[in-house]
């Protein structure tokens, strides 16, 4: 019978107290132990890795054809940004959801309770859940980005010549993945934030995609301006193996200007997070 | 041990917990006692910090809930509102609760096998009954086999074996010296369970005493009465100097729960008065006792100062 069963526990657990590292476990196993996560990761990574294989088969096959000298020219002069472009501007979606999802489903089934009873202190928490997903996309997004590149630079090989040692390239290839992981940690944030997973996926998405095009209603004098700042338009740079004329921002001060929204809507999320009822 | 001290919480201009003030002691099993809404689940998330008092404090041992370190090798709670993704196993929800607090995995076997869990722990918890989620609950509450045990309803919906099992683990709990909080509507289970009672309505504390003491107190026992003729015999009753509340809907046609008088007496003004009785029970006293504290205090039920006269218009 299960009322024999020891309540007391037969090795009296270590005196020193859990610390951050013991966090970043516990926040380890949350996120492998539900399928949502791993199902968005799966999709993401064929979502990438398809979409560039076929953008520039698409590209290889029909090079010369009629009305695709822009393209063409585009693929030429930034073959880093037109090889992982497609992917990683779909792909990103699935990195909102997820980065929104990581904290809105522990709203939504009341797991937040249980996360927050373990640690009162509420703060440990969001950075640990921050710093698990940070590195966790930055093993993922930096996969997908460099076989994503390779695949689409061996298909597009006979007309564009491009290799890592290509000026710019290694940077954009990389900065593909951070990118995406400091897009995931935005997410994150606004999840936080909002609390519900609709809401904050619409929010997400609304700031990444419809932003930009809103920002390109505005008067060109200073809609130019704002649009540069956005975290997308801002943070993409990084992927576009070099400058163009019209760029505002380098492809660094670019990240910063994206890592900097982050950072502010960590720390609102944070603030908020703390003084909240649960 | 739990102090609360002046403990005050509004949502909405009203307030859910209104200047509570009790202590917890440890070695026995307190009861926390009050109708539906009477603020017991908000003192409980209170005292855990999920939500954050308007003034007041809530200690254990001496601290706030998010000055412990690792709380839970101090606190255990089982809350009524949901707590377990139903998509992650039971054992990964206690594993990850586990490492929060540097405990090994190892203790996670353990509680496993405690609350006997052992051969689902598994399967998804969102696909277990009502029963094994109470006992994940109860699992997560031991993992750091804590001092404090606060539990939120944890009877309800359980079968006789389940509320035995709760029952027998929480006086055996006590017994070793913990403070155990237990917080129930129903009156008749605390009877059986508490030591101690903390009685609260609408968020203010209307009692605080051993268990046998509430029922000692309480002089009034009540009656039960079922007749077609309800607003009559209430005017008689009222007449007679006892009180007379009406049932919900719920609660079926012309049902009256008297205090002040006894159910011979009851008969006899019936009797004198030709009105025709359908039922006439003396309640458990217990019960009786809750009904009278909590009589003013009812937050979705039909008593009042003049509870008779309140359901005139509604009878015809």
């Amino acid at each position: 019978m299960t009322t024999t069963s020891p309540v007391t526990p037969t090795h009296e657990p270590a005196g020193r107290h859990a610390g951050f590292p013991s966090l970043m476990r516990a926040e380890w196993t949350k996120i492998r132990s539900v399928r949502s996560t791993v199902w968005t990761l799966v999709i993401f990574v064929v979502l990438c890795i398809g979409l560039t294989a076929l953008i520039a088969w698409l590209t290889e096959s029909h090079w010369y054809g009629p009305q695709a000298a822009p393209r063409d020219a585009r693929a030429i002069a930034d073959p880093v940004g037109f090889i992982l472009g497609t992917g990683v501007g779909l792909g990103q979606l699935a990195i909102c959801v997820l980065g929104v999802l990581v904290i809105t489903s522990e709203y939504s089934t009341g797991v937040i309770r249980s996360s927050l009873l373990a640690v009162p202190r509420r703060i440990p928490v969001l950075a640990a859940k921050a710093a698990v997903f940070a590195v966790l996309l930055l093993v993922v997004t930096e996969i997908v980005a460099f076989c994503s590149f390779f695949l689409g630079s061996a298909i597009l090989h006979a007309h564009v010549q491009v290799s890592l040692s290509g000026p710019g390239v290694t940077r954009a290839v990389i900065g593909a993945g951070l990118y995406l992981i400091v897009l995931g940690l935005l997410s994150l944030a606004i999840g936080t934030m909002i609390r519900h997973t609709a809401g904050a996926i619409s929010a997400a998405i609304g700031i990444v995609f419809v932003l930009p095009i809103l920002s390109g209603l505005l008067p060109s004098s200073w809609g130019a301006h704002i649009n540069a700042y956005l975290p997308e338009q801002a943070g993409t740079l990084i992927t576009h193996t070099r400058e163009q004329s019209g760029d505002l921002l380098s492809p660094w001060q670019g990240f910063g200007v994206l890592c900097i929204w982050t950072v502010l809507a960590l720390a609102v999320a944070a603030y908020l997070l703390e003084r909240r009822d649960a | 041990m739990i102090e609360t001290r002046d403990l005050t919480k509004v949502y909405g201009g009203k307030a859910a917990v209104d200047h509570l003030t009790f202590t917890v002691e440890p070695g026995q099993v307190t009861g926390f006692l009050g109708p539906n809404g009477a603020g017991k689940s908000t003192t409980m998330r209170l005292i855990l910090g999920l939500d954050r008092p308007q003034s007041g404090t809530a200690l254990i041992n001496g601290q706030r809930y998010r000055d412990l370190r690792d709380p839970l090798r101090t606190v255990g709670a089982l809350l009524e509102a949901k707590t377990v993704h139903p998509g992650r196993s039971a054992r990964n929800h206690l594993l990850f609760l586990a490492q929060t607090q540097g405990l090994p995995a190892s203790r996670v076997e353990e509680v496993l096998a405690l609350v006997g869990l052992q051969d689902v722990a598994n399967k998804r918890a969102g696909n277990f009954s009502l029963g094994m989620s109470q006992r994940l609950g109860v699992a997560v509450a031991m993992l750091g086999n804590p001092e404090v045990l606060l539990l939120d309803e944890p009877v309800n919906g359980l079968d006789p074996e389940g509320v035995l099992w709760i029952r027998n683990l929480m006086k055996r709990l006590a017994a070793e010296g913990r403070t155990i909080l237990v917080s129930s509507h129903l009156m008749n289970e605390m009877a059986v369970t508490a030591d101690h009672l903390i009685v609260i309505g609408r968020g203010k504390l209307i009692t605080e005493a051993s268990t046998e003491d509430v029922i000692a107190r309480s002089t009034d026992k009540s009656v039960r009465v079922r007749t077609p003729d309800a607003d009559r015999l209430a005017e008689l009753i009222t007449a007679a100097g006892g009180k007379a509340v009406r049932g919900t809907p719920a609660d079926g046609p012309g049902l009256l729960t008297v205090t002040g008088l006894e159910s011979s007496r009851v008969g006899e003004l019936a009797a004198s008065a030709s009105i025709v009785l359908h039922e006439l029970t003396p309640l458990a006293s217990l019960e009786g006792a809750f009904m009278e504290l909590t009589s003013g205090s009812v937050e979705f039920g039909v008593a009042g100062q003049d509870p008779v006269n309140a359901q005139e218009g509604r009878a015809r």
